[in-house]
């Protein structure tokens, strides 16, 4: 068990979230928990509670590695990584999934890895979490739609898990699922998207050491809202590669006709590596706004990964490979 | 109506309160993690709304009998205006930065900003002519006409919507019933008047000649 309490972290291995907040926020949240204390001293029935989102929030992962796949660009604060989220399962609105995250519950849970390979297992959340030591890994993410962050992720390399399980010849693919329960995820009770969300990357690209697992942001257990427990994240492609709440990790022969494929092909395809020359059919991916910033940036070809992933498309034609 | 002017100064008031709210979450750091996409998403919607509810006048006015509420109307209007200026300098300004390529190819590339970009262009001359001085040089019956295009504009304005959503439609679709709606009024009483139109006419000429309405 990797989740300790907070005495046992050493200092120099957390990132303080309160570095990267305003001091606006830092006050708005001092206020609240002065609300909080107050209406709690009424109501001892309230402040239990408060206490225990409280804890389930501040709950650390320690003992992290550092990467040097981290990148030095500044953060974005925790609390717009955790409040700007598209996460269609809850809603599609973007500030919705903070809001109704409670719904999900990720204990227990399991993640069975299975198709083309030897040693096919359903691994429990706590085995993955102590799979291989953790690591801290500050990337980029960039969105579809035009905006971007940089999160310090939590978790490790799904190579590490793709070694265990050990691929056959024809493990050419991998394919992601998400958690299929409506009664959890309400966004699911519409036909937005067709359920369960599924994703898939070629072997190639999910073996690339750059290829993430992250069961944690800012130091501590991933919220709901941003995928909990266990997610994918790609930062080479755009965000919806990086599939939330996973369950099923398959290993197939054939590429993955995934959700966004199946509900936009002319928009959205397989490989959806983040390229400015290449647009979305309604909007251009030249520029970007990182959130927080207020000029739109330069979109970086791979996000500013080419130096890990751009040899693993070379000869492709990635206007037709979009 | 004695109250009028009190209502309409309420009206006029009520129909900032969208961008005291904008100003007020500015304040107090409500805009969220992405101040620029709320602003420019909010601006639009609102001059959509203001664009159905001016559409609205004229229904609910036969509907109520309030005559009253087309005094209403041009500031109304105006209000779409003002927020499809303020949804313009969003972009153009805070999004876009004066950036005049970019706008460019926006403006030409991008079918849900060419026709939102159109439904812009063709307010302008509907807000210069809706001056009472302007109605007059124009003519009340050429006035009416161009004042028609709103027709389109708002059309252009759902269209525009619509486009640039990526997969949820459900905001734009219930705009795009409300819109059939407003528009689906006009067209039946359009249709009944030359229906009554073509009665009376065929109707005339055996009125003329009784006999004829025995055979």
């Amino acid at each position: 068990m990797l989740i300790k309490q907070p005495s046992d972290i050493k200092p120099s291995e957390i990132t303080d979230k309160r570095i990267y907040q305003s001091r606006r926020d830092f006050m708005g949240a001092a206020t609240k928990s002065i609300a909080a204390v107050a209406a709690g001293i009424a109501l001892p029935g309230l402040l239990s509670h408060s206490q225990e989102v409280e804890a389930a929030t501040a709950a650390k992962l320690s003992g992290l590695q550092k990467s040097s796949f981290s990148v030095t660009d500044p953060l974005t604060p925790y609390k717009d990584v955790t409040s700007y989220n598209n996460f269609y399962e809850f809603d599609t609105d973007k500030s919705s999934p903070a809001q109704m995250a409670g719904t999900l519950n990720t204990r227990p849970w399991t993640v069975a890895v299975e198709g083309e390979v030897k040693r096919p297992k359903v691994y429990d959340i706590e085995d993955l979490l102590k799979l291989v030591p953790l690591e801290e890994r500050i990337y980029r993410l960039r969105c579809v739609e035009g905006w971007s962050m940089v999160i310090p992720w939590v978790g490790f390399s799904l190579s590490e898990l793709i070694k265990q399980v050990e691929p056959t010849g024809n493990a050419k693919f991998v394919e992601f699922t998400t958690l299929h329960d409506p009664k959890q995820f309400p966004g699911q009770r519409s036909g937005v998207l067709d359920w369960p969300y599924v994703e898939g990357l070629r072997i190639d690209e999910a073996m690339n050491p750059l290829t993430l697992m992250a069961v944690g942001l800012y130091g501590e257990v991933l919220p709901n809202q941003n995928g909990a427990p266990v997610r994918l994240v790609v930062p080479w492609k755009y965000g919806f590669k990086s599939a939330k709440s996973i369950v099923k990790i398959r290993f197939v022969s054939k590429p993955t006709n995934s959700s966004w494929m199946k509900a936009n092909p002319r928009e959205y395809g397989f490989f959806a590596n983040v390229n400015p020359n290449v647009d979305h059919p309604r909007w251009s991916q030249a520029k970007e706004r990182r959130i927080g910033e207020f000029f739109k940036r330069e979109t970086l070809m791979y996000n500013g990964y080419g130096d890990q992933v751009a040899r693993m498309y070379a000869g492709l034609d990635l206007k037709k490979y979009f | 109506m004695k109250f009028f002017p009190a209502l309409k100064a309420l009206v006029f008031l009520a129909c900032l309160i969208p961008l005291a709210r904008l100003g007020w979450f500015g304040y107090t750091s409500q805009l969220g993690a992405n101040p620029i996409e709320l602003i420019t998403r909010s601006t639009g919607t609102w001059t959509l709304v203001f664009l159905m509810i001016t559409l609205g006048v004229t229904p609910l006015r036969k509907l109520t009998g309030w005559s009253w509420l087309i005094k209403l109307r041009r500031m109304l209007g105006l209000y779409a205006f003002f927020y499809v200026c303020l949804h313009f300098t969003t972009y153009i300004w805070l999004d876009q930065f004066f950036d005049p390529q970019t706008i460019y190819k926006d403006i030409i590339k991008r079918p849900f900003i060419t026709v939102g970009f159109a439904a812009f262009l063709l307010l302008i001359p509907l807000a210069v002519t809706s001056t009472n001085k302007m109605v007059k040089r124009l003519g009340g019956k050429r006035w009416q006409q161009l004042h028609r295009l709103v027709y389109i504009i708002a059309t252009f304005g759902v269209i525009h919507y619509w486009w640039l959503v990526k997969k949820d439609i459900t905001q734009p679709v219930i705009y795009a019933i409300v819109l059939s709606v407003l528009l689906g009024y006009r067209a039946l009483v359009w249709l009944r008047k030359t229906k009554s139109a073509n009665l009376s006419s065929s109707h005339s000429k055996p009125m003329l000649k009784p006999s004829q309405q025995n055979s």
